[in-house]
This record gives structure tokens, C-alpha cells and sequence, in this order.
């Protein structure tokens, strides 16, 4: 029936389980599994209305309506996270988990397109980006999480900061998006009783304007195979609806090592100051060898 | 009893619009690729009176073509979104047709005689060296094999920024509305370089948006009056007396939100896809995901009448918002006494709900299921338990044939029912 991602499926039979559970002999196991099961379920419906509203900026013209509805959506959602407690124990813990990590810049870029629009209309917290946490590959750590709130912190190790991200753009984030489609309205706005011929001047500031920022927006997309810049390649990732739903999958059921390393991805992880799969561990003169050996590769020697 | 006509399309024309003229004697469709055409029922023959006349091509021609918006670089879609009849003052017939910018007025005549006899030219078109003329004789017409005609009379374009999504003929017959997402125009049928804007709903700061037009309607009789649907599940009426901006509405249709139903879609499944006047202008129907409701305008606190239409939904709208169709538009009709309103599902199931007697059919629109001139029989959809004989379980339902078009003949019970690429045509034999 449904050719894509049933595996990630709701549970569909019925939305909000009741958060508290009625068997009195086992209250607290019972109502922990369920909230957290309920979690995740928002968690993976917040992940794929975030992925619906970035395919929007990748089609032609987005249809505004469908738009408009996801995004009130990952707003509701976000508002049910702020209200329990979830989005402050989430934005802690990335915060936390960027600074040990020190993310490349690209994602920080990222989220600054993101939130750019929020930081001047609210005077609220910043969002930061946030690992994507939950799903069927790491429940243990959602319960962490949501056991530790009493404690006032959340350790480092809950939190994968290797998992790629997915960018929760906040109450106003996913505006990019509509102000590309809509750059022309300025003229418009102006004579309200008579819209003639004159409604599409040009607005060559805005286009050029758009492209940046759809690149940068591009760029949220580009968590697992950072590239230099957007390339024909990046296109047809992009492109490929199936391909992004299986990424995500592989995002979410916690893979560490990234399954496809392409040189510049092997750049990334020698020049990033996150932790990588040739540091650590090894010492200083493996270190070099491993570099000479690499270097090797990419050169083809 | 029913009996069908089928026609076939190339599986690229998705048909993207139905709609019958106002004396039913003609239907148009439009299509994915921009295309129109028009069906016209055949007279009764004596020969067969048990047969209402059947529906045969009348006209096909090119609408709308593609076209490309240098400035965003961004192609304009020629799809056919919808296509409205103008009430027939002279022997020629009136379309307004619309894709997603452009709106144009079709003039669709017929010609069924030509000038034969000219003094200076052959009949193949010739011209005649004039010394060669010794009589002179006056041109008469001759009947010659008909001949329909569709051109284009007025182009009323460059004045809207989104999408539009309804077209909506004023009882006036001079002047027509157009919507897209976020505004409605007000045009004069004479006049395309000038339109006059209603309804704006676009925010100042477009962070702010959360909320657009669906659809709108002008009412079948008061001129005046027109309603708009929304993506929240709202239905405005505005009077266009009380100012030149219909901002601020007369009426605002709005039924409170069922709590035990809450969920994070709510609002997806409350976004009315569709807005209709009953024919006599007293009621109002619209179509949001799950079901069907009857408004009176005199009553804006809840409908009077609601009719769920595939409920069996509700617990899978979590798969049908990942798999999109949760974002599907249906479209609503009336018969020709509204005592019966119509609707589409998916599977090719389309459903048809009597008012007065409070019964409701499901029938199915496809080839495999019924032959022409048979009767069509009712379909059940079994939504949990022990599965009957004929009766087809939810997770067997084909979400991808979807019935989103269907139209109803205005005075006789033939309706029209688009699936993706096939027109169906069903006429109650008595």
C-alpha cells in the first residue's frame, strides 16, 4: 500500500497513547515506555515534516498550501516539545555537544540561515541544531534523557554528536521558503485596487538574494557528505526522494561510521576538529603514516 | 439502472478539471497537458428512447501552454486547474479556462455553412483576373460538414503572484473572481489589463503565514456575495457592498474541533479542499479530508449535515501524510435538485450521499469492475474484522487511483467522473 518507508511507520492506531498508565501495580515502567514510545513517534513525525518542507525548497514551486500546512505542523509539534520540557532538554544537550565537538561550519551557516529570521522576531532562545535522536535505532538514550531532566544535565555520552543532524528551524524557520517563491510581491503590495500588467517587474536583487539562500538551505541538507560546494552530484541527491528517506534511515538507526567516504569527505574528517575515525586512538607517528597513506590515495601515487 | 460510456485518453492527460454547461448538454474537461475538450450529448434518437443521448467528443484544443518565468526561473504549468461555463446568451458557447497564472475566455461556435459563389474568386480561392468576369451573381451559403471553432477572446493575465485555484462566474454574467493562495481578483469579462483585488490575506511579514485560500465562490444568485475556503477549515462569506476590500468578513463558517479527535493532524484533515452553493443558494457543501458537510448560511456555527466519507482513514493518517496523499484535494458536487451530493475516494471509489432519505453508496469507477450498459453495483470497504465476500479491505485500497474530479449534470442524474487519466460518464437509465 504504502511503497516507502513503512518500515519507519507510526504507529497508526491511535496518536497519543495515555500518558498515564492505568495499571496501578506497574505505574511508572509502563508510563515511561509509553511517553517515550509517544516521543519517538513525535520525534519521527517532526523528522519527516522536516524533510517534506527542505524537498519544498528543492522542487520548482512548492505548493504554497501543502507548505504552509507542514510547517504549522512542525510548529505544533514544537510547541508540545517547549510545553513538556523536551526542546529544552534537547537544545541543552546539543549545545553541549557542539561545543565538545566544534562542528564544521557549514552546519552552524546552516542553522544561521535558519534561524536567521527568528533571531530578529524573537527574543527567545537560539535554536541550535539538534541530533536527530530517537526512532527504533536509539531508544536507550531517549530514556536517558528523559530520566536525567530532574538532574539538570545531560551527559555527553546520551548524545551522539557524530549523528547527523536534522535542523529544527523553530517557529519561523521555514520561512526561506516562502519569501524565495514570493520575492516579487514588493511591487504588488503597493496598488491594492488595480493589479494590472505590472505585477512581475523585475526584482533581480531578490533572485540573487534567493539563490544564496537556497544554496545555504541546500546546505542544511548536506549533514553526512559535506562537499565544498554544490555541485551536479549534490542535484541528483537531492533529486532522488528515495535516496533521501533511506539516508535518513541509516541517520536514525544510529550508524557511527558514514557509509559512503569520498575524498572530500576523508578531507573533511583530517581537517575537522570532530572526532574521526583516524585520530584518538592512534598515536602521533601513526597519525603521519596514516596521513602519508591517505594523501597517497587521493593523489593516486 | 446505470450504464456508462467510457473514453480513453494517453496515460500522460491526467485530467485535472469536469465540468458540465448549464444546460448539460455539454461537458468540458481539462487536462495535465493544457489541453481542453469538449463532450456533447448526442440528441435522443427515435430508434433507441430508452437511451438518453450519449457524449461524444464535440471540440479538443490547446489552452494553455507552458511557459517559463525568467525572473525566479521557475515553468509555469499549463495544467488545466479549472474550467467554468458562461451562461449561453447567443448561439456561441463561453468558456473561462485557468492554469496557475492565466486565465482565458474561449469562445467555442459552431459553423456549419460557407459563402460559395464569388464573382472574383475559384472555388479552391483563386483569385480570377477581373477582365476575365462577364456576369455578376450574388455569393449564397452552402451547407458544408460541421465545423466547431475554439479561439481565444480574452487573455486575462499577469495578476496573480501564487497559484490559482478557483475561477467562479458571478449570476451578473459580467464580471468573474479568481483566487490563488493568498488573494482574490475581481474581474470585468470585457476588461484584461485591469482587475480589482478583494481579498487579501497575505501577511505583512510572510513568517506569519499560516493560513491560505482554498477556494471561492460566487453565490448562484446574489450577486454580491461570495464565500472563500481556507487551509484551517474556515469558510468566509463576504458582501462586496459593504466595502471595496472583503477583508473583514459578513459570515465566518467555522465548526469547533472535536477534542477526542485531536491529533497532530488535525489541521491537515480540517483543510477544506473544496467549496460549493447548493443550487438554490440556501446551502453551502465543502470537503475537507475525511468527510463532506452541508452549511446554512443562516448558521454559522456548525453544518447542518455531515457525511463521512472514507473514516476508515483516520488511523492511517499518519502513512498518508508521509506518502503525501493526506494533501490530496477532492472535489464536492450537487445534483440538479440538491437533494444528493457526490464526491470522490480512492481505489476509484466515489461516493454519492442522499439527504433526504440519509442513505449513501460507494461505487467504483474502472473498467474491471463493471461493462457498459450494466448496472453499477455498490461497493463496501471492510474496515476491521472478518472480511465479507465482495467487500475490500483498507490495506488493499490502491491510494494512487484517486477520484479527485466529478461533476453532475444540471438537470438530469448523468454525472461525470474523472480517475486519473479516464473520463466516466454514468447516466440512470429508467
Amino acid at each position: 500500500m504504502f511503497p516507502k518507508g513503512t518500515k519507519r511507520k507510526f504507529s497508526d492506531s491511535g496518536d497519543e497513547p495515555a500518558a498515564g498508565g492505568e495499571d496501578v501495580n506497574q505505574p511508572s515502567s509502563v508510563a515511561v515506555r509509553m511517553l517515550s514510545s509517544y516521543s519517538l513517534q513525535r520525534q519521527s513525525l517532526l523528522d519527516m515534516s522536516l524533510i517534506k518542507l527542505q524537498l519544498c525548497h528543492m522542487l520548482v514551486e512548492p505548493n504554497l498550501c501543502r507548505s504552509v500546512l507542514i510547517a504549522n505542523t512542525v510548529r505544533q509539534i514544537q510547541e508540545e516539545m517547549t510545553q513538556d520540557g523536551t526542546w529544552q532538554i534537547m537544545t541543552q544537550a546539543l549545545s553541549a555537544a557542539n561545543a565538545a565537538a566544534q562542528c564544521s561550519a557549514d552546519r552552524l551557516v546552516a542553522t544561521e540561515v535558519l534561524c536567521r529570521q527568528t533571531e530578529a522576531t524573537q527574543g527567545e532562545q537560539v535554536l541550535k541544531p539538534f541530533p536527530a535522536v530517537g526512532s527504533e535505532g536509539c531508544p536507550a538514550e531517549e530514556e536517558v534523557v528523559v530520566e536525567e531532566e530532574g538532574e539538570g544535565g545531560v551527559t555527553m555520552s546520551t548524545v551522539s554528536p557524530q549523528a547527523p543532524t536534522s535542523y529544527l528551524p523553530g517557529t519561523f524557520g521555514m520561512d526561506p521558503c516562502w519569501e524565495e517563491e514570493n520575492g516579487e510581491d514588493e511591487e504588488e503590495d503597493e496598488d491594492s485596487e488595480e493589479c494590472g500588467s505590472g505585477s512581475e517587474e523585475g526584482d533581480s536583487d531578490r533572485l540573487v538574494e534567493d539563490s544564496r539562500t537556497a544554496e545555504q538551505v541546500f546546505g542544511t541538507f548536506e549533514i553526512k557528505n559535506p562537499a565544498p560546494s554544490p555541485d551536479p552530484a549534490l542535484e541528483e541527491l537531492f533529486s532522488d526522494v528515495d535516496a533521501s528517506y533511506y539516508d535518513l534511515d541509516t541517520v536514525l538507526t544510529g550508524m557511527q561510521s558514514a557509509p559512503k567516504m569520498g575524498p572530500y569527505d576523508l578531507l573533511e574528517s583530517l581537517s575537522s576538529h570532530g572526532p574521526s575515525p583516524l585520530s584518538s586512538s592512534t598515536s602521533c607517528r601513526s597519525d603521519l603514516n596514516e596521513l602519508d597513506h591517505i594523501m597517497e590515495i587521493i593523489v593516486g601515487s | 439502472l446505470y450504464s456508462h460510456k467510457k473514453v480513453g485518453w494517453k496515460p500522460a492527460d491526467i485530467i485535472s478539471t469536469v465540468e458540465f454547461n448549464h444546460s448539460g448538454e455539454l461537458l468540458a474537461t481539462g487536462d495535465k497537458g493544457g489541453r481542453v475538450v469538449i463532450f456533447q450529448q448526442e440528441l435522443e434518437s427515435k430508434n433507441q428512447p430508452q437511451c438518453r443521448g450519449e457524449y461524444n467528443v464535440y471540440s479538443t484544443f490547446q489552452s494553455h501552454e507552458p511557459e517559463f518565468d525568467y525572473l525566479k526561473s521557475l515553468e509555469i504549468e499549463e495544467k488545466i486547474n479549472k474550467i467554468r461555463w458562461l451562461p449561453q446568451k447567443n448561439a456561441a458557447q463561453f468558456l473561462l479556462s485557468t492554469n496557475d497564472k492565466t486565465i482565458k475566455l474561449w469562445k467555442i461556435s459552431e459553423r456549419d455553412k460557407r459563402p460559395e459563389g464569388y464573382n472574383l474568386k475559384e472555388e479552391d480561392g483563386r483569385y480570377r483576373d477581373p477582365t476575365t468576369v462577364t456576369t455578376l451573381r450574388v455569393p449564397v451559403f452552402q451547407p458544408m460538414d460541421l465545423m466547431v471553432e475554439a479561439s481565444p477572446r480574452r487573455v486575462f493575465a499577469n495578476a496573480h503572484t501564487y497559484h490559482i485555484n478557483s475561477i467562479s462566474v458571478n449570476s451578473d454574467c459580467e464580471t468573474y473572481l479568481s483566487a490563488d493562495d493568498l488573494r482574490i481578483n475581481l474581474w470585468n469579462l470585457e476588461i484584461t489589463d485591469r482587475s480589482f483585488n478583494i481579498v487579501d490575506i497575505k501577511p505583512v511579514n510572510m513568517e506569519e503565514l499560516t493560513e491560505v485560500i482554498t477556494a471561492a465562490e460566487f453565490h448562484p444568485n446574489q450577486c454580491n456575495t461570495f464565500v472563500y475556503s481556507s487551509s484551517k477549515g474556515t469558510i468566509r462569506l463576504c458582501d462586496m457592498r459593504a466595502s471595496a476590500l472583503c477583508d473583514q468578513h459578513s459570515k465566518l463558517f467555522e465548526e469547533p474541533e472535536d477534542p477526542s479527535n485531536r491529533s497532530f493532524f488535525s489541521e491537515i484533515i480540517s483543510s477544506i479542499s473544496d467549496v460549493k452553493f447548493s443550487h438554490s443558494g440556501r446551502y453551502m457543501m465543502t470537503r475537507d479530508y475525511l468527510s463532506v458537510k452541508i452549511w446554512d448560511l443562516n448558521m454559522e456555527s456548525r453544518p447542518v449535515e455531515t457525511y463521512q466519507v472514507h473514516e476508515y482513514l483516520r488511523s492511517k493518517l499518519c502513512s498518508l501524510y508521509e506518502n503525501d496523499c493526506i494533501f490530496d484535494k477532492f472535489e464536492c458536487c450537487w445534483n440538479g435538485n440538491d437533494s444528493v451530493v457526490m464526491t470522490g475516494s480512492y481505489n476509484n471509489f466515489f461516493r454519492m450521499f442522499d439527504r433526504g432519505y440519509r442513505q449513501d453508496v460507494t461505487l467504483e469507477a474502472s473498467r474491471e469492475s463493471s461493462k457498459p450498459r450494466s448496472v453499477l453495483k455498490p461497493r463496501k470497504v471492510c474496515t476491521g474484522g472478518k472480511r465479507k465476500k465482495d467487500e475490500i479491505s483498507v490495506d488493499s485500497l490502491d491510494f494512487n487511483k484517486k477520484i479527485l474530479h466529478t461533476a453532475w449534470h444540471p438537470q438530469d442524474n448523468i454525472i461525470a467522473v474523472a480517475t486519473t487519466n479516464n473520463l466516466y460518464i454514468f447516466q440512470d437509465k429508467l
